[in-house]
Formats: C-alpha cells, sequence, structure tokens
C-alpha cells in the first residue's frame, strides 16, 4: 500500500538547489503539479498533528498566485504582514496581488476586533462573534462568494478561483459547531469547486489524544470529501533537529467508491529558511 | 532616579544602534519591508523604544519576559504583539514569579503596565515585585556561586562526552546587556520605582460591581469587562497608532493572572462539560488581535492542571503564541528523587511562534528544570538520559519512545531522534534492525551505551571503554 509508485529518487537525494523563486518546487513534484497545470474542482485537506503544518499553507498561497488564480485567503489565525513576508520569501507578493485584485484578504484578526467592539451596520463576515449563541456561517460563505465570483464585465483575467481557509479548527475555537463548519465547507466547495470550477484548500488542526469530539467530527467530515490529503505529523519519538515531522499524502477520489485503491506516500520533511526538503524514510541528508 | 537612568542607558543603547542602522537600509538586523507588526506603512520604520531589540532571525520586536533564561530559550525574547501563556504549577508557587519577573521588566524599562487579576488587587502585586539587580552587587554573589560549583563542573564526562559540546545554558547575569534584568526575590522593588512608573490595574470585583451594560454575546461579563478595559487602554494611550492626539512610543505590558478560574465567572475548571466554554477561546482570539494592532505583548497565567476538558487545553494553546508550562517537584515522588535535588521543578516550552518565518528558534534542549536561588531563576538542562534510574537506558530523545512504544518501531522505518541516534545509525539497515529485535535493557547502572548498539560501533578508532559514570570508584 505504501509507496507504490515512488518519484524518481535521484531527484530527492540530489538535495535541495531550489531556484529561489519557486515554492517548495519539490513539494510540487511529490503532488505532480506545477503552477502551469493545476487541476480544478479539487478540495484539498491539510491537516497538522502533533506539529505546524502552516508552510503548507504559505506553499498553496504562493503557487495558486503564480498559477495565476484568483484567490481568496481567510486567514484567520495571522497577521497578514506575517504571511506577506513569508510569501515574499518564496518569490509572491500579497501586497501586489491585492493591489492588482488578484487577492482578497481576510484579516481575521484584525477583523475580529472591528466587529467585536463597534456594530457594523453591513453583515460583516465575522457576525458571529457578536452573537450570544451558536449562529451559522453564511455571512462568511456571502463574502467568499462575492469576492470569487468573477465580475459581470466578462473579463477573464484569472484563471480559476481558489479558496483557501486558514484553519478551520479556528473557527470551532470561536464557538461554531462542527455542522456549522462542515455546512459552510459545503456550501463554499458547491459554488468554488463545482460552479466556478475552481479550487478549495483548507488546514485543520488534528488535535491527535485530546479528546476534541467537534474537531474530529470536522476532520472525518472533511476528509471524505476531499480529492487530496496532506497530513503533517511530528515524529513519534519526539523532536529532532534534522527531521522537523512526516507528511503524508493521500490521493483520493470522493465521488466514486473505491473501485481502485487511494494512493499514499509518506515523506519526512525538514524546514528550512526558504524552502522545505523532502525526503523518503529514513534518508534524511543528515545521516546519510 | 535609578529607573530613569537605567532607562536612559538602555535606550541610548537602542537608540545609538538604530540610528546607525537607519543610514543603511539593508542591515543585519532589520529586514528591508514593512513592519512587523501594526500599520502597514512600507519601509522600514526601526522602533527605538527602550527595553526592545529586533530579532536577529526575523527583524521582529522582542521584548524580555524578565527572565533571561527564558529569554534565550524563546529565541532572544517575546515578539512584541504576542500572547506568552504560561501554564500554571500544581500549587502556583513558581508562576506567580514569572509574572512579577515580567512585570518588574516593565517597570525597570519604563514601559506602562497593565495588570488584570480577579484574586489580587493589582496594586498589591506591584507592591511585591523583586527588586531588581544592579550589576555589580550580583556579580559578587554569582561569581561566589561559581566558586562553590566549581569541584563538580572540572570533572570531564567520559560516557556522556558528546553531552559536552552540547550548548552551555547561559548562568548568571551578562553585564553588558541592558535587554534582560536579574532580580532578587527576597527584596520589594523601591516604592519610588512604581510611582514613577504608569500602570493600569484591573479588579474584577471592582469593576463587576459597577453597574453599566454589556452586551452579552456568549463571552462572561468577567472576560467582556476586561476586553473593554484593553481596548480602551490601547485606544486612549495611542499604543496602535489610530489616535491622532496621541503618539505613542512605548510599550504595553499586560498581565492578566490567573485567566480561567472560577472567579472570572468561566467554569471551564469546574467541569468537563462547561457551558461557556468557548468563552476563553474567544477571549484569547480578541486579544491577539488586539495586540496584533498594537505596541504590546501578554502574559497570561492559566491554572490548566485544573481544566478538565483536555479539548480546551489543546484549542488555548493553538490561539496563544508562546506557551510555557512549569510543573514544580512539590508533592510529588520526584521531590525525593536525588537527580532532581539541586532543581525546584520542570519547565517545558510547550510551543514557540513561527513568526514571519517558516521556521522558529526552536531550542534544542528539551530536558529543562528550573531552580530558583534568591538572586537567580535558572533553567539548566537535566542531564540525566544516563542517570536516571527510572528508565532504561536510551539515547536522549527517546523519552517519548516509552509512552508509544509499539507505534514508534513497528513500521522498521528509522525513526530519528538526536545527534546519538543518528550516529548510531551509520549503519542505517542493521541498527534498526537490531533495536526492533532486541529486548528491552535493564538498568545496569554503568551507563554504557555500548549494549545498545550491540556491535563494536564504539571501537572505532581509538576510544576506549569508558567507565560508567556510576561506577564505583577505586
Amino acid at each position: 500500500m505504501k509507496g507504490m509508485h515512488l518519484p524518481d529518487i535521484r531527484m530527492l537525494l540530489q538535495g535541495a538547489s531550489p531556484r529561489s523563486s519557486e515554492m517548495f518546487p519539490e513539494l510540487n513534484n511529490l503532488l505532480n503539479t506545477t503552477p502551469d497545470k493545476a487541476e480544478q474542482g479539487k478540495l484539498t485537506l491539510l491537516c497538522d498533528a502533533r506539529t505546524d503544518g502552516s508552510f503548507l499553507v504559505h506553499h498553496f498561497l504562493s503557487f495558486y498566485l503564480k498559477a495565476n488564480c484568483k484567490v481568496c485567503f481567510v486567514a484567520l489565525l495571522q497577521s497578514f504582514s506575517h504571511y506577506n513576508i513569508v510569501a515574499q520569501k518564496l518569490g509572491v507578493s500579497l501586497a501586489a496581488a491585492r493591489e492588482r485584485g488578484q487577492l482578497v484578504f481576510l484579516e481575521g484578526l484584525k477583523s475580529s476586533v472591528d466587529v467585536f467592539f463597534q456594530a457594523q451596520e453591513d453583515p460583516h463576515p465575522l457576525q458571529f462573534l457578536r452573537e450570544a449563541s451558536a449562529g451559522n456561517l453564511q455571512p462568511l460563505y456571502e463574502f467568499v462568494r462575492e469576492a470569487l465570483t468573477p465580475a459581470d464585465n466578462g473579463e477573464a483575467a484569472w484563471r480559476c478561483p481558489v479558496l483557501l481557509v486558514d484553519d478551520l479548527s479556528v473557527l470551532l475555537s470561536l464557538g461554531m459547531g462542527a455542522v456549522a463548519v462542515l455546512d459552510f465547507v459545503h456550501y463554499c466547495r458547491a459554488t468554488v469547486c463545482c460552479e466556478l470550477k475552481g479550487n478549495m484548500v483548507a488546514l485543520v488542526h488534528d488535535s491527535g489524544d485530546a479528546e476534541d469530539e467537534e474537531n474530529n467530527t470536522l476532520l472525518i467530515g472533511l476528509s471524505h470529501q476531499s480529492h487530496l490529503i496532506l497530513r503533517t505529523e511530528g515524529l513519534a519519538t519526539g523532536f529532532c533537529k534534522d527531521v522537523h515531522g512526516q507528511l503524508r499524502i493521500l490521493w483520493r477520489r470522493p465521488s466514486q467508491s473505491t473501485a481502485r485503491r487511494d494512493r499514499s506516500l509518506t515523506f519526512q520533511y525538514k524546514i528550512q529558511d526558504k524552502n522545505v526538503s523532502f525526503f523518503a524514510r529514513g534518508m534524511s541528508p543528515a545521516i546519510l | 532616579m535609578a529607573a530613569v537612568a537605567t532607562c536612559g542607558a538602555g535606550a541610548g543603547g537602542t537608540e545609538s544602534m538604530a540610528a546607525a542602522t537607519s543610514k543603511s537600509n539593508v542591515t543585519s538586523f532589520q529586514r528591508r519591508g514593512p513592519r512587523a507588526r501594526g500599520t502597514d506603512s512600507g519601509g522600514p520604520r526601526l522602533v527605538s523604544i527602550a527595553g526592545t531589540r529586533p530579532s536577529v532571525r526575523n527583524g521582529q520586536l522582542l521584548v524580555s519576559t524578565g527572565l533571561p533564561a527564558l529569554d534565550q530559550l524563546l529565541g532572544g525574547g517575546l515578539a512584541v504583539g504576542t500572547v506568552l501563556l504560561v501554564e500554571e504549577d500544581k500549587y502556583s508557587i513558581y508562576s506567580p514569579l514569572l509574572f512579577k519577573y515580567f512585570l518588574a521588566e516593565g517597570i525597570i524599562n519604563g514601559h506602562t503596565l497593565l495588570v488584570a487579576s480577579a484574586k489580587e488587587d493589582p496594586a498589591d502585586i506591584l507592591q511585591e515585585l523583586p527588586a531588581p539587580l544592579l550589576d555589580d552587587s550580583c556579580k559578587k554573589e554569582f561569581d561566589e556561586d561559581v566558586c562553590n560549583k566549581k569541584p563538580e563542573s572540572d570533572i570531564k564526562m567520559k560516557i556522556a562526552w558528546r553531552y559536552q559540546l552540547s550548548p552551555k545554558m547561559e548562568v548568571g547575569p551578562v553585564t553588558s546587556s541592558r535587554f534582560g534584568h536579574y532580580y532578587d526575590v527576597s527584596k520589594r522593588i523601591p516604592r519610588e520605582l512604581i510611582e514613577t512608573s504608569k500602570w493600569h490595574g484591573f479588579f474584577l470585583p471592582e469593576k463587576m460591581s459597577s453597574a453599566d451594560k454589556v452586551e452579552c454575546c456568549s463571552l462572561t461579563p468577567g472576560y467582556m469587562k476586561l476586553l473593554h478595559f484593553i481596548q480602551n487602554i490601547i485606544y486612549e494611550e495611542g499604543f496602535d497608532g489610530s489616535n491622532p492626539q496621541k503618539k505613542q512610543r512605548n510599550i504595553l505590558r499586560i498581565g492578566i493572572q490567573s485567566l480561567g478560574l472560577p472567579l472570572w465567572g468561566d467554569d471551564v475548571c469546574c467541569s468537563e462539560n462547561c457551558d461557556s466554554s468557548h468563552s476563553l477561546s474567544k477571549f484569547l482570539y480578541i486579544l491577539r488581535g488586539l495586540l496584533r494592532t498594537s505596541l504590546s505583548a501578554c502574559i497570561i497565567t492559566m491554572p490548566t492542571h485544573l481544566i478538565q476538558n483536555k479539548a480546551i487545553i489543546a484549542r488555548v494553546t493553538n490561539l496563544s503564541d508562546t506557551v510555557v508550562a512549569l510543573e514544580s517537584f512539590v508533592g510529588s515522588e520526584r521531590e525525593t528523587n536525588p537527580l532532581y535535588k539541586d532543581y525546584h521543578g520542570l519547565i517545558h516550552i510547550r510551543q514557540i511562534p513561527r513568526l514571519n518565518n517558516l521556521i522558529c528558534d526552536e531550542s534544542d534542549v528539551k530536558d529543562l528544570a528550573f531552580k530558583l536561588k534568591r538572586k537567580l531563576f535558572t533553567i539548566e538542562w537535566v542531564q540525566d538520559n544516563y542517570l536516571r534510574q527510572e528508565r532504561n537506558i536510551y539515547p536522549p530523545g527517546f523519552s517519548y519512545l516509552l509512552k508509544q512504544k509499539d507505534s514508534a518501531w513497528g513500521e522498521g522505518s528509522l525513526q530519528h531522534s538526536t545527534f546519538l541516534m543518528s550516529f548510531l545509525a551509520k549503519a542505517t539497515a542493521l541498527a534498526s534492525r537490531l533495536v526492533r529485535d532486541r529486548e528491552p535493557l535493564k538498568q545496569t547502572g554503568s551507563g554504557r551505551i555500548r549494549q545498545a548498539a550491540g556491535l563494536g560501533l564504539w571501537h572505532d578508532g581509538c576510544r576506549q571503554e569508558a567507565p560508567g559514570l556510576l561506577g564505583i570508584p577505586p
């Protein structure tokens, strides 16, 4: 089951010699994509357990901006300048993308302060922060739909719309139920993936042995809907300086039944300043 | 006044550095580009505020936590705009100390303080802050300590020779740095320092008695009032740059003591299925939003040992930036363990944020213990992997192995830990097969790693067999 089709080992073992303008070229090789031929209509689930998987969010953000897609980024966890500075290392300027209309950025932290302390007239995407009981995420969905629906003047400037969410577990912490978040994902998928033929990428934390039922429900529900699952885990033996974690890639076909077994690969990775290097398990350059 | 003098010297130091670097656009300290926190104005804006310094890694503005040892473990200090969550130890003995160090550091540097508590009046908390140590008097004490310790540290490590190469933790005051200060816990801070400093207090019983209605929105009223109070201070005093009348060039240090206690009106510590289970996480999220858009840093102590729902602890950890947990030995079986006789507890760095970067400055050493002497709070690496009586001999990093024994070795793939395992793994296939197939070893007391390797991996070169550290001396 593991590693039915290994990509070229020589390529992996050459070590990281990235062109500085690319985002994680090794990850592109592993996923068999390039910005030119990005697929459409897919839901990608990013999941991290015992480690921080945010480097995948940075990768997909710069990947889709390079691929000339219109990106709506719902960034609930960090500020705009954080993503901007990291994206600049990967060769993309978020400020410039926002100026030319390619990127619609919802900065959760800043907007939450605005919506919490002052009543807004228009429905704000984070309206649920003001509500006493668990509401729903409809204003957020409306925001996403408005951002990604192409303007009526017929200019097809961008290739396909992409929704990127970092991350969905924060919505659970803010009082949303797992069902409300799953509804939101369902609506977004219907609009973005099916109607507009775009892609969707979402990050969910896996709490592991902390018994977070809502999070597990959300994770399992999303796993069944997604086409590609990228799961980063910390090493079972603990902290290691040379290997930061393990990445499992699972390709799925949610629409068809399991006519063919899903393909899965496992790699270990090390995060560097501007790049992430991947290698087969046990083949870290530090010990070879 | 003493405080002003130190502040002046400190500010002078940073200002001169800032002036020098502002002449050239690209420096090694500050990245070109928008400033990390707060506004989105273009161009590097070097902020020369007393008591701060830019991080070497990502140009982030850092403040000291009041404990130079902790600053070193956190990668230089606490980033402005972030939250430091301290998980309290069981009887709340040492976490108030961290809280007080943070506030005392603020007073010394001339920062504005905001102290919030539900059980103690902030004025009382400020009275009990430790007195700062001036450099010359404490250096004398430190030299005495070093002389007392000298015979032990002279023994060169024979079995654990690799540990000598490991980074030494910095112990003791560094005379040239103005960034972190040392404090004497047996003395109180001089009253004049408190009176000249600017501080705001939030004592929950006082604030709750006032009858202004706050609209309820699933936050407990205590948290709502605290958020409004903090937001008010930030806006009024101009820490977020939005107030046109006030141009503030100072840091606001926020300290919230024992968040989550039932005194706040939150029942997260009382029962597993609590009604207001989202109150605490929502509070943290909004607080973080406030911090990110202002020149402030926050320390929160939380009695997580009382929270019964583990999911809430996980959520709270994810919503905080830096998380440090204290575990004191009082009342546990470790108190009588001879290994820990010099130490008062363990300190775990659970999370360090990755700000403006893909990686963070994670320290390599994970087994850290602290001890509190009168003038020094030191954090040291407990070099116990060969002395530990309660476990089998495993190289460092395998402590997690004991909890997940089967899963770690089940797949037969080579799991890495630290340098010692990588040394063993030179013969990759052989080592993994050996380790997978062998029995767990009993503690022989001699500390020889030779048994784990099995082969003569230790006989290459001219390395002799080393006697164990616990061997009976001839």
